[in-house]
């Protein structure tokens, strides 16, 4: 049951690579289109973006069978391009348009969407991990075959909630995976000021729960490490926990002044580590892709952001008569 | 294609900031990722980084630029071999359609009518509420080494809304201490260190999050003095902001004031002026009981006259009148206050005059102050931001009719947030939050005009 550290690479096609580089490349220009509508005032509140995390979410999604489940935290926005979710309708809830998921009711922390099997969307730290487990309950309870995923922080990690979770979900044999996405930090405090151990990984032994650390900046490595959990978990041997290590660039929000990590930190990440230079590194090296193939692709993706943008700014807002529906569901 | 850089919103409530350095020059490359200049704005200095690759064609607003306003262009863009001259009119920034955030207050410009008891001669010092709250802890601080501050981002972060500024460099990580992000936890363990007898303040990043520390507040907490037979004592102050703030959405916008008011063993205060923010902080702080004292993210930056006394406080448990009336009686709490008095200023002027009452204090609650004043007005309209449903304003009506039956020319009427929880679309959450207008049409509909 020892925890173990693993970083194989699994053999990739042309066509597996292109297809990682495209989903990341996704996410990474709408979360940057997204920044820039927060500071023109159509998104508000609160927008955290995902960028420098897009492996995670597509790695772990490139495994994944229809009716597999998966819920998160506010951070959110990466989760539901990978899963299937539409630019469009994910972009117009952030701009609070009635073409938005939520109708304009969630905004960028929640959202949800039952044909994909995204749960949200929680705003409150940790929140999301004993309901991903509840989802894996229900498949156990179905008899399916079907795994969820339960994405969280490093700062999350520190939840109670976290650890009661752990131990049902080990007792019952729920097929659950626990995502942490370490980033190294929880708003301005890093991992070391806020956890008396650092290897989040191993956090599950108490409860018999294998865990393993995985370069969360790998796409490749993340799709091996998941098809190793997913395995574990449909063969009925309880939950699962991975240990993503990875880099937020960006502000723990749109406010955040940064002030508790240096630029060359950051810099140094985006240099070495980056998950879309990496596939595009190995895209190129490969000649698999030409620069002008890849160009291409980035025209097209930025197509497909800019009419979610120009949706999202296009979509009504909701009828004032909104305010009033969705309270509660009727009885059928 | 040359492209506008806009002054951008960098937090949920700015409307405007400014410009304080570039960082890069007119005939620069930048690219994604680059810090093209800092921007200050209520809460803090942050760094304004590119999204897009092009040279800087021209800087429109200059360094030391104060109040530039949010989507105003501040530099062009262009691209390699164009010249900003080929750029006929800068991209009017009205392309955007703005659905931007309108302030959702509008500024008080009501007039203290009536001042406290204080002293002849006291003088004031314009003084925002989040300094106030600031100033409060650190003079307790100062005064009882049994006081500390535990809490998260309080330390290092200076706070997530940035009301412990400095105090970690003041009082050190013993006393001003960064937590994981584990409210139920933290907040046993400071009960606890009160039971053993220190003096903690718990600072929940905003209320909402204490929903995951409520046991402890009310079940260790408020309930140990009873249960023990007056032996144990929980000198405990917890706080944090409460209630809406700009379009954070359901999880992010609720109001705790009915919850925790009715709950023996707790002390509530929900100010509204910096000086009760001040004052009453104190007392908190000295009360030998649990204090819950509720903020609004929304007043943190607002300035208030704070009398400039040594060792300002303000009793726990007494409403604050803030205006004489006779026509009606209107009593708040907290921002509530702001549409209270707005809403007298208009009322005024069309002949009616209000008399507005702040409580401050739920729990003791001053009814007395109420009760009186509208045995004197014989109307009454109660505002506040929470759900209608069991909210302070239906307890101030069932006080008056016990307290004050034959003296009502009408009945009250409580104004309260919609029954709904928080969306997050701008004009419904307009629509969800109380209103100034409604305010008005109540009191009319109390006076029959
Ligand atoms: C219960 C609760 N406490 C505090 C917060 C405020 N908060 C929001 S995000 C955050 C940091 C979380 O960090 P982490 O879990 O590492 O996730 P990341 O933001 O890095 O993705 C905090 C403290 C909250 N939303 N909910
Ligand atoms: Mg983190």
């Amino acid at each position: 049951m020892a925890a173990a550290k693993t970083r194989k690479k699994s053999n990739v096609s042309k066509e597996e690579l292109l297809g990682f580089y495209r989903e990341m490349l996704l996410i990474r220009r709408f979360e940057e289109k997204a920044g820039q509508l927060y500071g023109m005032g159509q998104i508000g509140g609160f927008c955290h973006l995902y960028i420098g995390q897009e492996a995670i979410v597509v790695g772990l999604e490139s495994n994944t069978i229809e009716g597999d489940q998966r819920i998160t935290s506010y951070r959110d926005h990466g989760h539901m391009l990978a899963c299937g979710m539409d630019p469009k309708g994910v972009m117009a809830e952030l701009t609070g348009r009635i073409g938005g998921y939520s109708r304009g009711k969630g905004g960028s922390m929640h959202m949800f969407s039952n044909e994909k099997k995204f749960y949200g969307g929680n705003g409150i730290v940790g929140a999301q991990v004993p309901i991903g487990a509840g989802l894996a309950f229900a498949n156990k309870y179905r008899g399916n075959n079907n795994v969820s995923f339960a994405y969280f922080g490093d700062g999350a990690a520190n939840q109670g909630q976290v650890y009661e979770t752990y131990n049902m979900a080990s007792l019952w044999k729920l097929p659950c995976i626990f995502v942490i996405e370490n980033n190294q930090y929880a708003m301005g405090t890093s991992l070391q000021r806020a956890s008396s151990t650092p290897d989040l990984y191993t956090r599950g032994e108490a409860f018999g729960i294998p865990g393993e650390a995985v370069d969360g900046m790998d796409v490749l490595a993340v799709k091996a490490a998941g098809a190793k959990a997913l395995d574990h978990c449909r063969a009925g041997n309880g939950p699962y926990i991975l240990e993503m290590n990875t880099y937020r660039y960006r502000g723990h929000s749109m406010s955040d002044p940064a002030k508790y990590r240096t630029r060359e930190e950051v810099q140094k990440v985006r240099e070495e580590r980056d998950p879309i230079d990496h596939i595009r590194d190995m895209l190129l090296t490969g000649k698999h892709s030409t620069e002008d193939d890849l160009k291409a692709i980035d025209k097209a993706i930025k197509k497909t952001v800019t009419e979610a943008a120009d949706y999202a700014i296009a979509s009504p807002e909701p009828e004032l008569s909104e305010l009033w529906t969705d309270i509660y569901a009727e009885a059928e | 294609m040359a492209i506008n850089i806009l002054m951008p919103a960098l937090s949920p409530t700015m409307e405007e900031g400014n410009l304080s350095k570039w960082l890069v020059a007119e005939g620069d490359t930048v690219k994604s990722g680059d810090v093209m200049c800092e921007i200050e704005t209520d809460k803090a200095t942050m760094e304004f980084e590119a999204v897009d690759e092009g040279i800087i064609g021209k800087i429109v607003v200059p360094e030391g630029s104060e109040g530039v306003k949010v989507n105003a262009v501040i530099a062009v863009l262009i691209e390699e071999g164009e010249s900003v001259d080929d750029v006929a009119e800068p991209i009017a920034a009205s392309a955007i359609v703005t659905a931007a955030a309108e302030p959702v207050v509008a500024e008080s410009v009501s007039a203290v009518v009536v001042e406290q008891d204080l002293p002849e001669g006291t003088t004031f010092k314009s003084t925002t509420v989040r300094e106030a709250i600031c100033d409060a802890m650190s003079e307790e601080m100062r005064r009882n080494p049994d006081v500390f501050l535990m809490g998260e981002e309080v330390a290092e972060y200076q706070g997530a809304y940035k009301i412990s500024q400095g105090m970690l460099d003041e009082f050190g990580e013993k006393r001003v201490i960064d937590t994981p992000i584990t409210e139920h936890g933290f907040t046993g363990l400071a009960v606890g260190a009160a039971f053993a007898g220190l003096s903690p303040i718990v600072e929940f990043m905003t209320w909402n999050f204490a929903m995951q520390a409520i046991d402890q507040i009310i079940n260790s907490a408020a309930k140990t003095r009873y249960m023990s037979g007056g032996q144990m004592t929980c000198p405990i102050v917890f706080r944090g902001a409460n209630g809406a703030a700009a379009r954070v959405g359901a999880q992010h916008s609720h109001d705790y004031a009915t919850w925790y008011a009715q709950v023996p063993g707790l002390k509530v205060v929900m100010p509204y002026s910096a000086s009760d923010y001040k004052g009453l902080m104190k007392s908190a702080i000295r009360d030998p009981n649990p204090v819950v004292v509720l903020e609004n993210e929304m007043l943190y930056g607002r300035s208030f006259d704070v009398p400039e006394i040594e060792d300002y406080t303000v009793p726990i448990g007494k409403a604050r009148i803030w205006r004489q009336g006779d026509d009606v009686t209107i009593v708040s709490f907290g921002i509530g206050m702001q549409y209270a008095l707005a809403a007298a200023d208009k009322l005024a002027e069309e002949g009616i005059s209000a008399e507005v009452i702040d409580l401050r204090s739920l729990r003791p609650m001053d009814t007395e102050t109420v009760v009186k004043s509208v045995m004197k007005t014989n109307r009454c309209v109660t505002v506040e931001e929470g759900f209608p449903v069991a909210s302070i304003g239906g307890h101030i009506s069932a006080t008056l009719m016990q307290e004050a039956f034959d003296y009502l020319d009408a009945p009250v009427i409580n104004l309260a947030g919609k029954d709904v929880p928080m969306p997050y679309a701008a004009n419904l959450e307009k629509l969800a939050l109380v209103t100034t207008e409604e305010v008005i049409s109540s009191v009319k509909s109390v006076t029959y005009r």
